[in-house]
């Protein structure tokens, strides 16, 4: 037997539960599961690795979308496989019944409990909906296909 | 009965136009229902296919 370097995959999904709080002070705002939300972004913003939290700025307006998003449905904890921590919305992200007719390709999944906190941006080819619903399908939520990895 | 921006419709009265578009980051496909020249509803749907992955790290001491 000989020890091993790593970062111990326990840790990487309990990154994604909140357990470690490594900081010099705990701010988290509660002991619950979080409210995640998604807000929809013209193809004319700017979301990135760089984005901090949600802002309204460049975000999608039209009738029946109501800024800030949809929340997402989270009714699966993230675990872990093989080395891999990971995490999927439980259920597709839908805007229904909406009118959005400037172009959009990004979607921003955020914490809104946690001071609106991003967590990551996803983009698609530019659409637009008139009266319709737009839907986006989470892909399998394992460790080679979940929406958020820490491998 | 389809919602339109024309209030609700009977699907068999409009013209219904299909499409999708697929590559390594989403599978997207769309339809749509058309009153003669206007585009009365849209609906699209996408399904993601590239996951956002951070991969991990840890230092030695030196």
């Amino acid at each position: 037997m000989s020890n091993t370097q790593a970062m111990c995959t326990s840790f990487k999904g309990e990154i994604l539960s909140g357990i470690h709080a490594l900081g010099t002070t705990v701010t988290r705002a509660g002991t619950g599961a979080d409210t995640i939300k998604a807000a929809l972004y013209l193809a004319s913003a700017t979301i990135s690795a760089a984005t901090t939290a949600y802002s309204a700025t460049g975000e999608v307006t039209g009738t029946g979308y109501s800024a800030g998003g949809v929340t997402v449905t989270n009714a699966t904890a993230p675990t872990t496989s093989g080395t891999t921590g990971y995490w999927t919305p439980s259920a597709s992200i839908t805007y229904t019944t909406v009118t959005l007719t400037t172009a959009f390709d990004c979607v921003l999944i955020y914490n809104s409990t946690q001071s609106n906190k991003a967590i990551s941006a996803h983009t698609f080819g530019s659409q637009t909906v008139t009266a319709g619903t737009f839907t986006l399908t989470m892909p399998t939520n394992d460790a080679t296909n979940a929406l958020i990895r820490i491998a | 009965m389809i919602t339109t921006t024309k209030g609700d419709m009977d699907e068999a009265l409009l013209e219904r136009r299909e499409g999708q578009f697929e590559d390594d980051n989403e599978l997207t496909k769309w339809v749509e229902y058309w009153d003669g020249d206007e585009m009365v509803h849209r609906s699209v749907h996408v399904h993601l296919k590239k996951p956002m992955i951070s991969f991990s790290e840890i230092g030695g001491f030196s």
